[in-house]
């Protein structure tokens, strides 16, 4: 165990953590746009799954990690039309849509893996590290902040731009106004329906970028259920970071940490066997946890999972 | 005489088994106050909402400023300047004013710039004398703040033809006077004004010209010179009805409810109740008068045991608890008509007969071994039906499919038929018709006869100064005055109800 706090390991591990972060991130920042608007997408692990192996597949038949990433963000676009249309035009049922969406993501993922590819076969990532010529002579620091590869740090951007666009464009006042009285902003001549649609596709394309981040960036290979969860555990973020960016980044890089300290703890033989399995389990009982002490849900929008017709 | 502003024409509008408008006619002038006029379900928000193209008309044609318009969304109406002010205001709560006010203008991508909209806000709340801070948050204020928050929102687009639907309806009387005032200023400035309401005093002020309807038609068009409430209430049911209430004289008895030093926490854990004590003796209705929020709803699930008391003490028939049950008050001769009907008073989806032996089913003869009698069910039910007048096709039919009066008489059929010697009466006519409210106040004032002990909690002013022997007024959960009813004037009771004293 004391191999653990050493300066070299601690480091590499809040290192790694940042890294593992950054699914949990996009993905809950799209969630939380998504749900400002008053949707619920329960599929989020469903559309990560599809914009992993888009992005996977399209790399390994191109061998270019760029047009792997661009394909796992489309597909994520995709969902998120599919997804618009079933809830905003049809009006189902979001907690269940979700479901089915999740579903047809693990299947359909899978199918299309024994289909195309069969066994797992490596894939080169994205390996650009823009601000790696700081981290050479900054020691511990430059190695925890700089030795990332882009799509970590366009994550991290990602943070103060949604919040910006919530808190600061049109659309945003938009957003947030369906997600609490669609009523009123239906009176005011915004476009309900178009603005809820808008969110979801933003919220599935992010959705779709975290998985293809995942497998571009963290496993650089593609398997069955490669997300693990870490949909799931987006949406949770989301309620824990009380739907604020900010927050929700703080709880992505606490989901980050923990899942590298088990990585690394495993790596140093301090937990084995049957262990392994119940450390495994730690993003899950973390998330249980946090739900429990964040269930007052203040700042939940109103009308969220509510869909909107005007006779209501 | 000025060429009209607005003119709807032989207006027909169908949902599904209902016709909500069938050949409406409404004309609007340049500063003019037409007042649409009916009951619940008349049609007159359908109406609105045609004309602010929240519906399309299936037949009928609009002009505006003389030409013909197809209002097919809010944006087109907003665009000609026809504003609207809804029942349930159409305000964001966790937005700003500026923000609500900002809502709808501007390109989806671009900035936000509240600074011109809150300048703007002010120079026009400065004009029309509506105080609002921009930046305050709606869920932080009061109803008659948000009211001028949604006056704002139309007047900050120009409005021409402004839409008031029931706007008095949450405001205490010192601010219907305030609404009044700016309405004037509007109509001055040449704007028009649709007044909906069913409140005739204030109908009688404030139009001038007046069309009601019923059942989906215009039954009358007339002025307030050439009408009086009665006739005006006569066009609006289809018969006579008695719009004054007779409070007989006579001795109350013991007291039956005793409230002391109660305080109680609300939804958001501060008091919402603070040192209330009051008494209710047999043969007497208290009425509580307050506007909405102010402590009343509390007060009452607290006497029913469905909200925990922080401090103080209940007394029914001389029976104290300060842990009161639902069951253990109803034991103690209470019975409960709760404000929302719908939702705590009646099950939608259970027949008329379940919902009349809510409260008795499972005692016999209603029940027999853990065995619901259908038989001795039904002839009670049969039996309420008639007593109460209540209009259904019969017993086994689901309570949600009926009127809002009727559904508030099976309510009341319940609760007053049984042997309960204190009543606990909450908005018993909120969204109720004239004709069914009239019903439901003789009822009242024949269980007051019968020496029942009622304590009648409304926000409609008139029916608690029409029933009640002593008047009690709330404000921000604490007791404002207690004012036999000789010697209440609406202005003191309005000024108490604004927490002034």
């Amino acid at each position: 165990m004391s191999e653990f706090f050493t300066v070299a390991i601690l480091t590499a591990t809040l290192t790694s953590g940042i890294r593992q972060a950054v699914p949990y991130l996009l993905a809950a920042l799209g969630e939380a746009v998504s749900q400002r608007a008053g949707v619920l997408n329960l599929g989020v692990e469903g559309v990560m799954l599809i914009g992993a192996f888009s992005a996977y597949y399209a790399t390994l038949e191109t061998k270019s990690a760029a047009i792997g990433l661009l394909m796992g963000l489309l597909a994520g676009m995709f969902m998120g039309l599919i997804y618009a249309f079933i809830t905003v035009v049809m009006h189902a049922e979001q907690g269940i849509s979700g479901i089915g969406i999740y579903l047809f993501g693990l299947g359909f993922t899978d199918l299309l893996f024994q289909k195309q590819v069969g066994t797992p076969r490596p894939i080169q990532g994205l390996k650009t590290k823009p601000m790696n010529w700081l981290a050479e002579d900054t020691g511990r620091v430059g190695e925890l902040l700089f030795s990332h590869t882009i799509l970590t740090y366009v994550a991290f951007l990602l943070v103060p731009a949604v919040y910006w666009l919530v808190t600061r464009t049109t659309f945003g006042l938009n957003v947030r106004a369906v997600g609490e009285n669609p009523h009123a902003a239906d009176t005011l001549g915004v476009s309900v329906n178009g603005v809820r649609a808008a969110a979801i596709v933003f919220g599935n394309t992010m959705a779709g970028l975290a998985g293809a981040v995942l497998v571009l960036d963290i496993v650089q290979n593609f398997q069955q259920n490669l997300t693990a969860g870490r949909g799931f555990i987006a949406i949770a973020l989301v309620y824990f970071g009380a739907w604020r960016p900010l927050r929700v980044m703080a709880g992505a890089l606490l989901f980050g940490i923990v899942s590298s300290t088990v990585l690394t703890l495993q790596a140093l033989d301090v937990i084995s066997g049957s262990v392994t399995s119940i450390a495994n389990m730690a993003p899950a009982v973390l998330t249980v946890i946090v739900l429990v002490v964040v269930s007052r849900r203040i700042g939940q929008p109103a009308a969220l999972t509510k869909p909107f017709t005007r006779d209501a | 005489m000025q060429p009209p502003m607005l003119e709807m024409r032989n207006i027909t509008k169908r949902f599904p088994g209902v016709v909500a408008n069938e050949g409406v006619d409404l004309t609007v002038l340049p500063g003019q106050v037409h007042t649409l006029l009916g009951e619940n379900g008349a049609g007159k928000s359908t109406l609105v909402k045609i004309l602010y193209g929240l519906y399309q008309p299936d037949e009928g044609n609009i002009s505006f400023d003389g030409s013909p318009i197809n209002i097919d969304s809010p944006a087109t109406a907003i665009g000609i300047g026809i504003g609207m002010i809804h029942q349930h205001f159409m305000l964001v709560d966790t937005l700003t004013v500026a923000e609500n006010v900002a809502l709808g203008l501007g390109k989806q991508l671009s900035l936000t710039n509240l600074k011109p909209i809150r300048q703007r806000i002010e120079e026009v709340s400065e004009e029309f004398g509506l105080r609002v801070n921009p930046d305050a948050y709606i869920w932080q204020m009061a109803v008659g703040e948000r009211q001028r928050a949604e006056i704002l929102k139309a007047l900050y687009r120009n409005v021409r033809l402004l839409v008031l639907d029931e706007p008095t309806a949450v405001l205490t009387p010192p601010e219907v006077t305030d609404l009044f005032v700016t309405l004037k200023q509007l109509t001055a400035d040449g704007r028009g004004l649709v007044f909906i309401s069913h409140k005739l005093n204030e109908v009688m002020e404030i139009s001038d010209e007046i069309t009601v309807l019923r059942d989906g038609k215009v039954s009358g068009h007339t002025r307030p010179a050439e009408c009086t409430r009665e006739s005006l209430a006569t066009l609006m049911v289809g018969r006579p009805v008695e719009l004054t209430r007779t409070l007989e004289a006579q001795t109350p008895g013991t007291p039956k409810l005793e409230v002391h030093s109660l305080a109680v926490r609300g939804d958001r854990g501060k008091l919402a109740v603070e040192d209330v004590s009051l008494q209710v003796h047999a043969g007497e209705i208290v009425g509580i008068v307050g506007v909405s929020g102010n402590g009343q709803r509390e007060l009452a699930e607290a006497i029913m045991g469905l909200r925990e008391i922080e401090s103080g003490e209940i007394a029914i028939n001389s029976q104290q608890t300060s842990t009161p049950t639902p069951k253990q008050v109803r034991q103690m001769g209470l019975a409960y008509v709760p404000e929302e009907r719908m939702k705590y008073g009646s099950i939608g989806d259970f027949t008329v007969a379940e919902n009349l032996v809510l409260t008795d089913y499972n005692r016999p003869p209603y029940v027999r071994r853990g065995v619901l009698s259908l038989s001795a069910i039904e002839q009670r039910s049969k039996q309420l039906v008639d007593d109460y007048s209540i209009r259904t096709p019969n017993t086994q039919t689901l309570t949600r499919k009926l009127s809002g009066g009727n559904i508030q008489k099976v309510v009341l059929a319940r609760e007053f038929s049984g042997d309960a010697e204190v009543l606990l009466v909450a908005q018993p006519t909120r969204g109720v018709d004239i004709g069914a409210a009239e019903y439901i106040h003789q009822q009242l004032l024949t269980q007051r006869k019968q020496g029942k002990a009622i304590l009648l909690i409304s926000e409609d002013l008139d029916e608690v100064m029409a029933l009640s022997d002593r008047l009690v007024v709330m404000y921000e959960g604490a007791i404002m005055g207690q004012i036999p009813k000789q010697e209440a004037t609406t202005e003191q009771i309005g000024l108490l109800m604004s927490g002034v004293s």
